[in-house]
């Protein structure tokens, strides 16, 4: 008996403690992010916390436009090849130093010249850095480089306390931004505090920030109900009609700057000899056969926005010129019939998870009728990157994160050495268009040649886009002021929670 | 006593170097290339071709491994190719977890098991045996994910009673800890709950039947002191070796309960390094858990011949 009651008041006490305080914003992330170290780092998780981290040069608007951030002001001379920024003189470092053109200059040498830097290659048209005087900073580039305002605009524009350099970063980043780092444990979370002397300390409500790892989607959103999360990214699209008939939710989902598709091996040898990579009219009867609205309907619950054109919806650069192609049954039976076969097989490979299953089994199903005989191969994601490397694969379901510039999202998936053309197509024409729009900063002037370079990559399909990636976040009812963005990072100026 | 224990120290050693090997030997046979899941979605041929120098990972496959041997030798078990960090770091961050859901996941599993096999032996081929014999067969043949998804849906989103995931150390909020822990270590303890119910029956059931029993039955001792002090003695040596057993595995990680409830212990560590490939986290974790393991099953062998004095003077 004695033994019932102490435990039955054990029971009550562990049940009755707990609750975070007010001051603290809890947020549910999918995957735990790698490396913090602005420089080395990969994921996009990761940008989620470098976001209220780390301060950069500029940023983007919800328009996709640069904004100042830690530079005020930005001009280009006259032919293009000097970039001058003009830096903020009120600002310092978590660690107390000073952030002024030195420090810029110092961080963009480190992002161009660590050897493990995966920043080099987004400033590879940079030549030198230097700072004339205390609030100027000025890029010297051997060509134009119209994506270097974007990339900018994101981890190579971070600015880490230079003092820092050599010390372990990636497990104790010290940057400038409106939270500092406190602490981590892999897997479980980050926290980061209140920089009291950032010059926007005083639209940041929050004192403390929590970002908890919480891969299962079904986890991530019970936690948030139970209000052990004020908010969360990447809601599975199965939960998005729960979530929307829920009064002490927000959803607030946004199409984002990344796409899902169907790359294609159209290398012609090995596994790209067959009629879907060698002949370009197979590939246009697969796109009529797969309804993108039907995949946006069914798995997507009218979050996977249909995608004709790797640039988001937001862009300036999607063309109107190329609407969504609809499903047409006849008209892909007609032209396999005039590629000279009844029916095209081929494998299809994709990420083995839930959703992926779902919109794979879809596309199989659609392109059967069309005349398709598909078999598909879910792989480990892992494995299935290195085979596609290796042009080990017939046609692969697999997206793209996205990137603020047009360049980011077309030029190294198509053009003949692109590190990322796991398709190897080859057209010259499309390489000289993308290079000359990669050198072409004027917007105005940009914008014919990806229609072009469109015209021509839209009739020959090495990709087939078929969705835009969403970024679907979920608050708590009593968060108010928060904006979801295309990049789909968080902006947390602002933000207040109700009591 | 000792010298028992020494010999079995020494024969553990070559199934050490045994289990890194296969795990060495395993992963390389993995496809998927550590280093373009660690080069990111860019995937730059100069980053790449300096990551592959600096990690070794052209080198042959005895050179990689000797040269890690070495370092882990002199207890430097490398860095995680993931987040940079020392994987003794991660391992010293992780074990505490891990060690704090198995005990508490061993302990409800006995409360419940032990209690549930002596009753059901007592009351054999009651309703009350029937009864607990289901009970324990549907803890083993619910699966923990869903379990635990059904508990975080009524106890933390219905009732809001307790957290739905995460983890709190034990130093930082002792009871916050306790708190967080209970739902996981409750999903696992059920499944364990029901081996051990089922041991415990049986054993029971065997030294219930014996000659000492129905002597001290006769001799009018009462029920409770015969069940409790005179049978389950006895019986307990099956029980003690599974128990042990069990708590080794679970030092290895409960992957499906940690997963589902965000616990940041070696399974959910494990399978996150198994998926991008990152070498350094998963033999080191796997050495250490094979050693926790070696080490409980050497516990199994000590408590054997504290409980057993029949062990203790081998002829």
């Amino acid at each position: 008996m004695k033994l019932l009651l102490s435990s039955l008041l054990t029971t009550t006490m562990l049940l009755a403690a707990g609750a975070a305080s007010a001051q603290e914003f809890r947020i549910g992330l999918q995957e735990d992010p790698d490396v913090l170290d602005p420089h080395k780092s990969r994921t996009f998780v990761g940008r989620l916390v470098y976001a209220s981290l780390c301060d950069k040069l500029i940023d983007v608007d919800a328009e996709l436009k640069f904004v100042p951030r830690v530079a005020t002001d930005w001009s280009w001379n006259e032919d293009n090849t000097k970039l001058t920024f003009t830096i903020r003189d009120d600002m310092t470092f978590h660690d107390g130093t000073k952030l002024d053109a030195a420090a810029v200059v110092a961080n963009l040498e480190r992002a161009r010249t660590l050897p493990d830097s995966l920043r080099k290659s987004e400033l590879t048209s940079v030549t030198g850095v230097e700072a004339p005087d205390a609030t100027t900073v000025v890029l010297t580039l051997a060509q134009p480089d119209a994506t270097l305002l974007a990339q900018l605009s994101d981890r190579a524009g971070m600015l880490l306390s230079p003092a820092t350099f050599e010390s372990d970063i990636g497990t104790n980043p010290v940057c400038s931004g409106p939270y500092k780092f406190v602490s981590r444990v892999q897997n479980d979370r980050i926290v980061l505090e209140k920089f009291a002397n950032h010059p926007d300390a005083d639209d940041y409500h929050f004192e403390r920030l929590v970002f908890q790892p919480i891969p299962d989607s079904t986890v991530r959103l019970a936690n948030l109900r139970a209000g052990d999360l004020d908010m969360l990214e990447r809601l599975n699209p199965s939960d998005a009609a729960a979530v929307r008939d829920d009064e002490n939710l927000q959803f607030m989902p946004i199409a984002g700057l990344g796409y899902q598709g169907i790359t294609i091996n159209t290398s012609g040898e090995g596994d790209g000899d067959n009629p879907l990579g060698t002949d370009k009219r197979v590939r246009q009867a697969l796109q009529l056969a797969i309804g993108r609205d039907i995949i946006n309907e069914v798995v997507g619950n009218g979050l996977f926005e249909p995608a004709q054109q790797p640039f988001p919806p937001a862009s300036p650069y999607n063309s109107d010129d190329y609407p969504v192609v609809t499903r047409d049954v006849e008209a892909a039976k007609a032209l396999l019939a005039e590629a000279g076969h009844e029916r095209v097989a081929f494998t299809l490979s994709f990420g083995n998870n839930t959703t992926a299953t779902a919109i794979n089994e879809l596309i199989q199903a659609m392109a059967t009728e069309a005349g398709f005989d598909i078999s598909l191969q879910p792989t480990e994601f892992a494995a299935m990157q290195q085979e596609m490397q290796a042009g080990n694969y017939q046609a692969a379901q697999i997206g793209w994160s996205g990137r603020v510039d047009p360049d980011g999202n077309l030029h190294q998936f198509v053009t003949c050495e692109g590190t990322l053309n796991d398709s190897n197509y080859c057209n010259e024409e499309v390489d000289r268009l993308l290079n000359e729009a990669r050198e072409t900063p004027d917007p105005e002037a940009r914008l014919p040649l990806y229609n072009q370079a469109q015209a021509i990559l839209q009739d020959d399909l090495p990709i087939i886009y078929v969705y835009h990636q969403p970024w679907p976040f979920v608050l708590a009812s009593n968060v108010e002021g928060f904006q979801p963005y295309p990049d789909g990072m968080l902006r947390l100026k602002g933000v207040t929670m109700a009591e | 006593m000792l010298k028992i224990i020494a010999r079995r120290v020494f024969v553990a050693i070559p199934t050490l170097v045994l289990v890194t090997l296969i795990v060495f030997g395993l992963q390389k046979i993995l496809p998927g290339d550590p280093l373009l899941t660690m080069a990111g979605e860019e995937r730059d041929p100069q980053v790449l071709a300096f990551l592959r120098e600096k990690y070794r990972l052209d080198d042959p496959f005895h050179v990689q491994y000797l040269a890690w041997l070495g370092n882990v030798l002199t207890g430097d078990f490398g860095n995680s190719l993931r987040t940079g960090v020392p994987v003794s770091t991660l391992i010293a961050q992780k074990l505490p977890v891990t060690l704090q859901l198995a005990v508490m996941a061993i302990i409800m599993a006995m409360l419940i098991g032990i209690p549930a096999g002596i009753i059901a032996a007592v009351r054999k081929g009651t309703v009350t045996d029937y009864a607990a014999n289901a009970v324990a067969l549907s803890g083993m043949s619910i699966p923990n994910f869903w379990l635990g998804i059904i508990l975080i849906m009524i106890v933390s989103v219905q009732w809001r009673l307790l957290p739905a995931s995460g983890y709190v150390p034990l130093t930082e909020d002792p009871l916050q800890s306790l708190r967080t822990m209970l739902m996981p270590s409750f999903v696992l303890g059920t499944a364990l709950a029901a081996y051990l119910m089922r041991h415990t029956r049986s054993a029971m059931l065997g030294v219930l039947t014996s000659d000492y029993i129905r002597t001290a039955r006769a001799k009018g001792l009462l029920p409770k002191t015969v069940i409790l002090k005179h049978a389950l003695r006895n019986a307990l040596m099956p029980i003690v070796t599974l128990s042990t057993l069990l708590f080794g595995e679970l030092l290895a990680g409960a992957v499906l309960t940690e997963q589902v409830f965000t616990i940041p212990g070696f399974g959910k560590l494990i399978v996150d390094a198994v998926f991008t490939r990152d070498y350094a986290v998963v033999q080191g974790v796997v050495l250490c858990t094979a050693v926790g393991f070696i080490f409980m099953n050497l516990i199994a062998d000590v408590l054997y011949i504290l409980i057993n004095p029949r062990l203790r003077h081998p002829q």
